[in-house]
């Protein structure tokens, strides 16, 4: 029923799009339509085979490292008064930039290669993950205290025992999330400075006005999202509580 | 488990100034069932609290002394009207939550007793969501006794549960924690009356002490006596409260 309904999205959409492309009439160097952008999609699947994997590795990466960076982060402010006053303006503060203008820059600072997009991904996902994660382990169930208190356990046993496994439902919503948010992070990366990945095929076809390609390009990055969303979903379904 | 002692809780306490018990005495019997009866917001839940070592939110004045001269707050085990059972963890692991808390190595077949005598041995490597609200509170009934505290403060354990699960609970918690200094907080005079071995009536107006039946503890539901004290706890806390 759930893929019957996914399909009958699909085809939907689909129809749209071409119902546009006839009634509009558009050239198909401005819009091209389903079945042209199928058919380039096809004829160039290893050229986009290619740049995926580019774009996949410095997701993966970038995901690895804003997930242990804002756990690390969470827990950190978690633990201490001083980190919460001084460390949680300045989070939000971040957060509050628009972290694109910094691509340029990571570029310069990072280099041309892998480790620009990467930056570029984990800036974008470690404010989700920390602000989850520490939203978790500080909504800790206040019974679950006292009674760890008349338990005479200490700080850092009610942490490891209660707070952070009655937060990791919290951590998980906060990694799907981030894996929505990664691709593009290192996608906005590409745009900036790059010879390979999704984003740079997206920016060359552009400018070539291969608008069939920059579509199937687009579509493949959309795809790779939903199944990393789906596979990280399923990865944390344990953490979520949703698996017993 | 070391004897249990006598406890006496002397004091008062506010709340930003304002007073929310004046100066009182509770003395809790040595191995025996006390019950503390009283509406909402007259402070009996701050009183256990205070013996638990608790916040409360409240500044209390006064002194909480146990016979033996040892120290309180380390020596209790608490129960609460939300069994408190942690999710994520299996019945046994829930049990034996202390040890684990403590980092000591948890007596295994202490365990296994304590889940026989609470008819758990089918549920051993579930989670709290697959049981009955029962059975969750005999979980909760096991950890406390797992524990092994000479005092055992209980906060409305039972006042979550339907009137047959509720008597049997009480029966079963009677029998389990006999012999400890028990404290039991409730809201229901029935439940005083047949688990008090001492009563004690709280109100705005201060404590008051209530003969308890003459049977011995847990009393049948429908002993005469019991059901004529019941009648008796009610009509004070009505009068309390105007």
């Amino acid at each position: 029923m759930k893929y019957l309904s996914a399909l009958a999205a699909t085809l939907f959409a689909l129809a749209i799009w071409q119902g546009i492309v006839w009634i509009t009439g558009l050239p198909k160097f401005i819009l091209p339509g389903p079945a042209l952008v199928a058919e380039t999609w096809w004829q160039n699947r290893w050229l986009i085979a290619e740049h995926t994997w580019i774009t996949a590795v410095e997701v993966v990466i970038g995901l690895a490292f804003g997930t242990v960076l804002g756990v690390v982060t969470a827990l950190q402010l978690a633990n201490s008064r001083a980190a919460q006053v001084l460390v949680q303006p300045m989070l939000v503060f971040t957060q509050a930039l628009p972290v694109f203008a910094l691509a340029p820059l990571l570029t310069l600072w990072l280099g041309y290669g892998l480790w620009s997009k990467v930056a570029m991904a984990v800036l974008i996902i470690y404010f989700p993950i920390t602000s989850s994660f520490f939203d978790g382990l500080m909504r800790t169930p206040a019974g679950y205290l006292d009674l760890a208190r008349t338990m005479q356990a200490s700080k850092r046993s009610i942490l490891w025992h209660i707070r952070i496994p009655a937060a990791l439902p919290s951590l998980a919503s906060g990694m799907r999330l981030a894996a929505v948010y990664a691709p593009i992070g290192a996608v906005i990366g590409e745009w900036v400075g790059s010879s390979q990945g999704l984003g740079y095929l997206m920016l060359l076809a552009n400018g070539r006005a291969k608008t069939d390609l920059m579509f199937a390009a687009m579509l493949t990055l959309g795809l790779f999202s939903i199944l990393l969303h789906l596979i990280v979903r399923r990865a944390t379904a344990r953490m979520a509580g949703e698996m017993r | 488990m070391t004897p249990a002692p006598d406890l006496t809780i002397s004091g008062t306490a506010t709340i930003d100034g304002a007073t929310l018990f004046a100066p009182l005495t509770l003395n809790l019997g040595a191995g025996q069932w006390t019950c503390l009866l009283g509406g909402s917001g007259v402070g009996k839940t701050t009183v256990l609290r205070l013996i638990a070592g608790l916040d409360t939110g409240a500044d209390f004045t006064g002194q909480i002394i146990a016979s033996d001269g040892q120290a309180v707050a380390d020596r209790v085990a608490y129960m609460a009207q939300d069994d408190l059972l942690l999710p994520w963890a299996t019945v046994a692991q829930n049990i034996s939550l202390g040890a684990r808390l403590r980092g000591e190595t948890v007596d295994l077949d202490r365990r296994t007793r304590l889940i026989e005598r609470m008819r758990l041995q089918d549920h051993m490597t579930k989670k709290p969501a697959e049981l009955s609200g029962g059975q969750r509170q005999r979980v909760a009934l096991a950890r406390t006794l797992m524990e092994d505290r000479p005092i055992v403060l209980l906060d409305e354990p039972f006042s979550a549960l339907d009137a047959r699960t509720r008597a049997d609970m009480q029966d079963l918690a009677a029998e389990a924690l006999q012999g400890r200094t028990v404290l039991l907080v409730t809201h229901d005079p029935g439940e005083a009356a047949r688990l008090g071995q001492s009563i004690v009536v709280m109100t705005q107006q201060g404590l008051t002490p209530c003969e308890p039946p003459h049977a011995p503890a847990p009393r049948h539901v429908d002993d005469l006596e019991t059901l004529e004290t019941q009648g008796a706890l009610l009509r004070l806390l009505r009068e309390g409260a105007t």
